[in-house]
């Protein structure tokens, strides 16, 4: 084999090699989760971002575990087309964020219930309404600084940023009602769950989680949507001015 | 004795002592910095009894380390100089004898440096009350006073809480310590095995699920230190850490008890479950039968998922 042929394969094969370890890297490592943007849908210093946490299904979310959606901004939260399967938000500097959780997992206990307080939101309260289904409210508002996940089946997840101190128990619907049964939810029991943060004056990277382990199947809840991004972990995107 | 063989042997002589005088005064200078310009600075630093002693520690080894390692480098680059082959000269060196009073310097010197270091880290490692590691559900080495601030450090997927049971058993991600008060962490984990290693004070324990890690220190430096996760635990096992203060004895108490307040007004403190050494990290004994009796809408069924959880098995929260 001549030495011009050598080199010809040699390049190809180490080009080859390349873009397979750039494929790898892009594709499962990075991974191609979107962000929904709310960094431009602030308005008077406020931003309202608009997540939801459903059950295992069947449906959409693959594999069929626990997960959160977020809401394109502006959307109609009616319509499956408005959520976006991802937990990739970006929202801007020193902006006050209203945050709207819809609950539609049923209830599962904390194993620590001291994340059943609500800490490091405004007022260090958060508001929650139990609905049957759509529209249809099971009582009134509550306005709480924590919400006993050991003492009622009220809670099903949590919604927490630790390097923002602020950790917050996610209602969780009646447990006498069918949960919905496929994802994005947009029918069946759900807690409408509301409460305001301040992003911090720089932008940056922040993690958030669920500190309820609720990966079903895996030893004590640890393991799947627990520490995969896309499902009950993600990151805030804080967009600097 | 043969005449080579005598030339030989003072010239070696001649050797040593320049080396020895080359290397001396190098080695009381390295070791003069190290002690009063290098010591103040090393890690971890003097913010608690057990910093101070792993920083003495530190010092200690790099007084005693720094010779030899003068000693290797004077004598590679002696042997550079002195000892290089000069042009054209094509010989072969003269033949090596052992030479007794060499080895017996070398055999002696390195056995008392590593017998001396054994028997100071052995002392250092369990004095004062176990330099900062964790030891074990049942210290053997405990400060010397009852007078001692019991912190429980509780690791989690990823976080580490505080609970503190001389002030109702209230829990915080917060910690505050008192300066020149005793501490004494008890290190634990609800899920999977964690490390709190809070950097400045000098304190490392491993927090495992089940089991009771007992850990000391005693803050002398008012000011932040880090406390970061030192056992890959996961996703988030990177972002693990916070940073803890330490305060006067008058402003921990204010925070102490205005959290105890806060948290008995709150309700999480009827909310927590009775302080222990260790919570079974996959039952829930407090929660009743209500939970259990919701099936297929828990997802847990009132307790947490079985490892072999399989579709369609009662329990299931996929199953209709």
């Amino acid at each position: 084999v001549s030495v011009p042929a050598r080199v010809v394969t040699l390049l190809v094969a180490f080009a080859l090699v390349t873009l397979g370890a750039v494929y790898v890297v892009a594709h499962f490592v990075v991974g191609n989760l979107p962000t929904v943007d709310y960094s431009h849908a602030a308005s008077g210093g406020v931003v309202n971002v608009v997540l939801q946490e459903d059950p295992q299904n069947d449906s959409s979310s693959r594999p069929d575990w626990v997960s959160y959606f977020v809401m394109k901004p502006g959307a109609n939260p009616g319509l499956q087309s408005s959520w976006v399967h991802t937990t990739l938000f970006s929202v801007p500097a020193n902006t006050r964020v209203n945050m709207t959780i819809l609950g539609y997992d049923g209830c599962t206990p904390p194993r620590n219930n001291f994340w059943t307080q609500v800490q490091g939101t405004m007022g260090g309260v958060m508001a929650f309404q139990q609905f049957k289904d759509t529209n249809k409210p099971m009582g009134p508002v509550h306005v709480t600084p924590t919400l006993n996940g050991w003492a009622h089946c009220a809670v099903g997840h949590t919604f927490a940023i630790p390097s923002l101190h602020l950790f917050v128990p996610v209602a969780s619907p009646d447990a006498s009602a069918s949960l919905c049964s496929s994802s994005p939810c947009v029918a069946g029991p759900f807690a409408l769950q509301k409460f305001s943060f301040m992003t911090p004056p720089h932008g940056g990277e922040f993690r958030w989680q669920c500190f309820v382990p609720c990966g079903g199947g895996y030893v004590d809840g640890n393991g799947g949507p627990m520490q995969t991004l896309g499902y009950m972990t993600g990151q805030m995107t804080v967009v600097g001015s | 004795m043969s005449h080579s063989a005598a030339a030989g042997a003072s010239g070696d002589t001649r050797h040593g002592l320049r080396i020895f005088l080359i290397w001396l005064p190098l080695a009381i200078i390295a070791d003069l910095l190290i002690w009063f310009v290098w010591y103040p600075h090393l890690p971890p630093g003097r913010m608690s009894d057990q910093a101070q002693g792993q920083q003495f520690d530190i010092a200690v080894m790099a007084v005693l380390a720094a010779p030899v390692l003068l000693f290797v480098w004077v004598y590679f680059a002696y042997a550079l100089v002195v000892w290089r082959r000069r042009p054209g000269d094509d010989e072969d060196g003269p033949p090596i004898h052992s030479n007794t009073r060499v080895q017996a310097t070398w055999i002696t010197a390195t056995a008392v440096i590593v017998l001396g270091l054994f028997v100071f880290g052995t002392v250092q490692l369990i004095v004062p009350a176990g330099a900062g590691a964790g030891e074990g559900p049942s210290p053997t080495w405990v400060p010397n006073t009852n007078n001692t601030l019991q912190v429980q450090v509780i690791g989690q997927q990823w976080a580490f809480t505080y609970r503190f049971p001389q002030f109702g058993g209230m829990e915080t991600t917060q910690l505050l310590l008192p300066m020149g008060e005793e501490v004494r962490f008890n290190v634990t984990s609800l899920d999977v095995i964690h490390s709190f290693w809070a950097y400045q004070l000098g304190v490392k324990a491993d927090a495992n699920p089940g089991v009771n890690n007992v850990a000391f220190a005693k803050p002398q430096q008012l000011g932040s230190f880090t406390v970061r996760c030192n056992e890959l635990c996961g996703i988030w096992h990177g972002a693990m850490f916070n940073y803890g203060r330490v305060v006067t004895p008058a402003a921990f108490q204010v925070w102490a008890r205005g959290l105890q307040l806060r948290e008995a007004r709150d309700g999480l403190l009827r909310d927590l479950p009775p302080y222990a050494l260790t919570y079974d990290p996959t039952v829930i004994p407090q929660l009743g039968k209500d939970i259990v009796k919701v099936a297929g809408i828990t997802g847990a069924n009132g307790y947490y998922y079985p490892s072999q959880l399989q579709s369609g098995d009662p329990g299931d929260p996929v199953s209709p």
